[in-house]
């Protein structure tokens, strides 16, 4: 059995409703490739920290909130950035769909391999963090590359995979109508696209950061004022 | 048997006989649609409400009694009519002859009443002194025939809050029988049953229950002159809508004059008033509006229903609450839903009149409730926080589907099961008593057998078991026996007449123990089972605290290593209850609830092995210890989920708080979201939770600032309570709960 891989997960909430469709068990892998200045959860930036589970060890997890999940809910991958455990997160997904729980899979799309190809084939939906909508913001601050996440979503609307497009919105860095105008065009060029969700960025990450003695990179810039978002999901739906 | 005023009503077998379930049965009609046709208030409502908050505002003012009439002994005629705004009024009548101004009532104790009229400033007048001195009150009974161990059971806390000081409460009267029947055939029907007792022979239980249905009959008689006093004749059945409504309010209303019981729950009347509702509608003497505004009356004299209490029963019960619980949808035994138009109206007051902890508003909730009336409860909930959810499913195929709920989450069939109300023990004092071998080191009693104080370097979770169970046998024991005291006394000397006149003859009785501190038990024996736990002696050898050292399963993480060991107590509880034999031949239940008395009960409990300081509050109910659950929210629903209710037949509390945040982006969301909870929850076959959406931070700015929050609502357990209407204390821990939010 390939139960011998072995996940590195960082934390476990068995109230997910904020990571996907419904009711979902949300689990937060370690490791991540990028370091993007917005980024809410620095502790799971180390791949070998965290708990070690196996697939199966998860599944059966997950399985205790089934009755929970309705006809939209089911398990969601976040992280971190899943990608880097793609072998493990496909077996996750392989045994849920066998049992038939609804996968989810959320990630920055940085990555796109043979082993990234395969866990998409067990994939039902993936939650596509779009960061900016510009190279050079990519590459100011995320370390990827923009033309990357693109191909990554064209691969996805090859292969009809849902996708739910997120974007945080951080004041003077996205918070502008060209940027919104831009991540319209990319929906509406993507049929797999079938929702876009603007997230405000928040601060309330500031004590991880405190308690790892390292910077928040976005602390100077303020968190988008509670209308902000409303004026540019208008923008974005007319 | 006809009468015209049920023209119009399906003939079914509630004709010849008593049976409001079949007339129910045969007659309403299930609504599966969304609450689109739901009216607002009318300006008549809105302005009689408006009347009724500067009452409340007084209310507070006065610092929470408005006014107490001294001189009169409450009871169904013994007060002036009494009216808010008398012109305007659809629904009537008053517990005294004026709105929120208290009556004294002395039968459950004399003691009680006279600190509670001084607690507030008053004092009881020396006629009803006088007119008592010569009377045997329930409390005086219980009294005469306490042992000494009992006594001290009392005073070491062990067991605390029994209803031998006031109205034992807890029981339902079916008040819709007055609308479908009248009382003429009420009162026939109950001659009838006295008649045929002369066949039997005569002991103890058929003179008693002679006696008793004699007092049942004068009673009813009673309750005719009480509406009389109003201006409505109730000898026949109601003709109409707002006849039904106000016969059946009649029937709570003289309850509550008569008895100043702890719960004095309605039952299920949203249902059956729908049927007079709709046969109305189709007859065109009544609209939507005109529906909702009934409604709205009713429920406004609900909100204004008051006992005086004293300030140790506030500590018990807080936020002066009536436990006017109703109970709303539901399923039928047939498959078709019991949720009709007016459970939404029901539900609906929470906007017309605005949130409001009364009345306690209960969804029988299953899988199978129409989507649109899951939908309306969860939206109400995120809304206003008033409203509690108990599994239908679990309690229908025990009950039936004519069940209501007493105080917070007692199931019994209406008019046809009622129960003695028996408060709660101590278990996690209990688990103290036991290592300490018999001695009580808050109160400094020695109760229980007696043995050497457990002297080990560290707990060996065998042998403490082995103890503990010695004392939860002890325990169980005295507990029944102290309770069948008690009963016989408040049968004796505070008989509920009029409620139990709204029962069949032959009526099905509980006894309900409970448990307090369940999962400070749960995670100290986890603690002593997985973790090492060395005893802390004091000069005089009692273990007064403990040093917990490693790490343990901590109950509200679906761990079952510790799930299990709560799931495992509740039944050696009941097993070894069920041992001694119930007054009346009641059926022993155990819920696991504390109301607000959580904080109470930590208050009288030393240090505990948990790592629960001396004298911390508990967690309420069923709950996790706050702030302990680390695998979030359904983690901690699942934990609560083991507890069976085959054991608690009495209820599993379960108080759970959420941000808005944590539940969802959007209100379509947080309402799907909340939905798929209550499906899940239920599902695993759990009881009962109280849901409130809500942030900390609005709480800890109301105990900051309670004038800019005058109808904060909040579920506590089992119940709603405003919740500047609790002590600072008692505020403190509510805020100190957990808070499932987003990370």
């Amino acid at each position: 059995m390939s139960n011998q891989i072995k996940g590195y997960i960082n934390s476990i909430q068995s109230l997910g409703a904020l990571d996907g469709p419904g009711i979902r068990f949300a689990v937060f892998l370690q490791g991540c490739n990028l370091r993007c200045g917005c980024c809410h959860n620095p502790d799971t930036w180390d791949l070998k920290g965290g708990t070690e589970y196996t697939p199966l060890e998860i599944v059966q997890k997950a399985e205790r909130f089934r009755e929970y999940f309705g006809k939209e809910g089911g398990i969601t991958f976040s992280g971190g950035e899943p990608l880097l455990q793609a072998d493990f997160v496909r077996e996750v997904f392989s045994f849920c769909k066998e049992k038939g729980i609804n996968t989810c899979l959320d990630t920055s799309g940085s990555i796109l391999n043979d082993k990234v190809k395969k866990l998409l084939s067990v994939t039902d939906r993936v939650l596509l963090d779009i960061k900016y909508t510009d190279e050079q913001s990519y590459k100011d601050y995320v370390g990827c590359s923009l033309e990357g996440v693109l191909n990554f979503l064209d691969y996805l609307d090859q292969n009809k995979i849902p996708v739910t497009l997120r974007q945080v919105i951080i004041p003077t860095l996205n918070d502008n109508e060209d940027n919104i105008l831009r991540l319209k065009d990319i929906a509406e060029s993507h049929k797999c696209v079938d929702k876009i969700e603007l997230l405000p960025f928040k601060k309330i990450c500031q004590v991880k950061y405190d308690k790892m003695g390292i910077p928040l990179p976005f602390a100077h810039l303020p968190e988008p004022k509670r209308d902000k978002i409303k004026i540019l999901e208008e923008i974005l739906y007319n | 048997m006809e009468h015209k005023n049920w023209n119009g009503f399906k003939t079914g077998t509630w004709q010849d006989e008593i049976n409001v379930r079949d007339f129910i049965q045969t007659n309403y009609k299930e609504y599966t649609g969304d609450s689109d046709f739901l009216a607002d208030a009318t300006s008549r409502t809105k302005k009689l409400m408006d009347r009724v908050q500067e009452l409340f505002a007084m209310e507070r003012k006065n610092g929470g009694v408005l006014d107490v009439d001294t001189v009169t002994v409450s009871s169904l005629k013994s007060y002036a009519p009494g009216y808010i705004d008398k012109e305007n009024e659809i629904i009537v009548g008053m517990q005294t002859d004026s709105p929120l101004k208290r009556g004294v009532n002395p039968f459950g104790g004399m003691r009680m009443v006279r600190q509670a009229c001084e607690a507030y400033g008053y004092s009881l007048d020396p006629s009803i002194e006088e007119e008592f001195r010569f009377r045997t009150t329930h409390n005086d009974g219980v009294f005469r025939a306490y042992t000494e161990e009992m006594r001290k059971a009392r005073s070491s806390h062990v067991i605390t809050g029994l209803p031998d000081a006031y109205g034992r409460g807890r029981i339902i009267g079916d008040y819709r029988r007055i609308a479908l029947y009248g009382i003429d055939r009420l009162i026939e029907e109950k001659k009838k049953d006295k008649k045929a007792l002369a066949n039997n022979d005569f002991n103890t239980d058929s003179i008693r229950l002679d006696e008793e249905l004699f007092q049942q009959i004068t009673f009813l008689g009673y309750l005719k002159e009480m509406a009389m006093m109003y201006g409505f004749d109730i000898s026949e059945p109601a003709k109409d809508a707002r006849e039904a409504i106000q016969w059946t309010y009649f029937g709570y209303l003289a309850s509550i004059k008569e008895q100043n019981g702890a719960a004095m729950s309605l039952g299920r009347v949203s249902t059956f008033f729908d049927i007079y509702i709709e046969r109305d509608i189709e007859n065109g003497i009544l609209t939507e509006e005109g529906a909702q505004e009934l409604m709205d009356d009713f429920v406004m004299k609900l909100r204004i229903a008051r006992h005086l209490r004293t300030p140790e029963y506030n500590e018990l019960f807080g936020g002066d609450p009536m436990w006017i619980t109703e109970a709303v949808g539901g399923m039928g035994e047939d498959g078709r839903t019991l949720v009709t138009k007016n459970s939404f109206r029901m539900l609906n007051t929470l906007y017309t009149l605005g949130s409001s902890p009364e009345p306690n508003l209960t969804v029988l909730w299953s899988t199978k409730l129409p989507e649109n009336f899951k939908k309306f409860c969860a939206k109400v909930s995120t809304d206003t926080d008033s409203i509690q959810y108990e599994n239908d499913d679990v309690m229908r195929p025990i009950y039936g589907d004519d069940y209501a709920i007493a105080c917070c989450v007692s199931a019994m069939k209406v008019g046809k099961q009622m129960q003695f109300f028996g408060a709660r023990c101590n278990l996690a004092k209990l688990l103290l008593i036991a290592i300490n071998g018999g001695y009580d080191t808050t109160s400094g009693i020695h109760i229980g057998p007696q043995m050497p104080v457990m002297d080990v370097d560290k707990l060996d979770y065998p042998a403490v078991m082995e103890r503990y169970e010695v004392y939860i046998k002890w325990l169980s024991k005295l507990y029944v026996n102290t309770m069948n005291i008690i009963h016989y006394m408040h049968d004796k000397y505070a008989y509920e007449k009029t409620q139990m006149a709204l029962h069949d003859t032959d009526v099905e009785r509980f006894m309900a123990f409970g448990i307090a501190g369940l999962s400070v038990v749960a995670d100290s024996l986890s603690a002593i089972k997985y973790a090492n736990v060395r005893p802390i002696k004091n000069e005089n050898g009692f273990i007064v605290d403990f040093e917990t050292v490693g790490d343990f399963p901590k109950f509200g993480n679906d761990d079952d290593r510790v799930d299990l060991i709560a799931k495992d107590m509740t039944h050696k509880v009941i097993t070894e209850l069920r041992k001694t034999p119930t007054y009346r031949n009641a059926i022993h239940t155990l819920s696991v609830l504390t109301i607000t008395s959580n904080v109470m009960y930590g208050k009288n409990t030393g240090a505990t092995p948990d790592g629960r300081e001396a004298f911390a509050p508990f967690a309420p109910g069923a709950n996790p210890m706050h702030n302990r659950e680390e695998n979030g929210a359904l983690a901690s629903l699942n934990s609560i989920t083991k507890i069976s209710y085959d054991d608690c037949r009495d209820g599993i509390s379960n108080t759970f708080s959420i941000t808005p945040d944590a539940l969802g982006r959007t209100e379509d969301d947080r309402i799907s979201n909340l939905v798929s909870i209550l499906d899940g929850y239920f599902a695993k076959k759990a009881h009962h939770i109280n849901v409130n959406v809500l942030n900390r931070e609005t709480l800890m700015d109301a105990y900051e600032n309670p004038e800019a929050y005058p109808n904060l609502t909040i579920r506590v357990s089992g119940y709603a309570v405003n919740f500047n209407k609790l002590s600072r204390e008692q505020q403190r821990e509510v805020i100190s709960r957990t808070f499932h939010e987003a990370i």
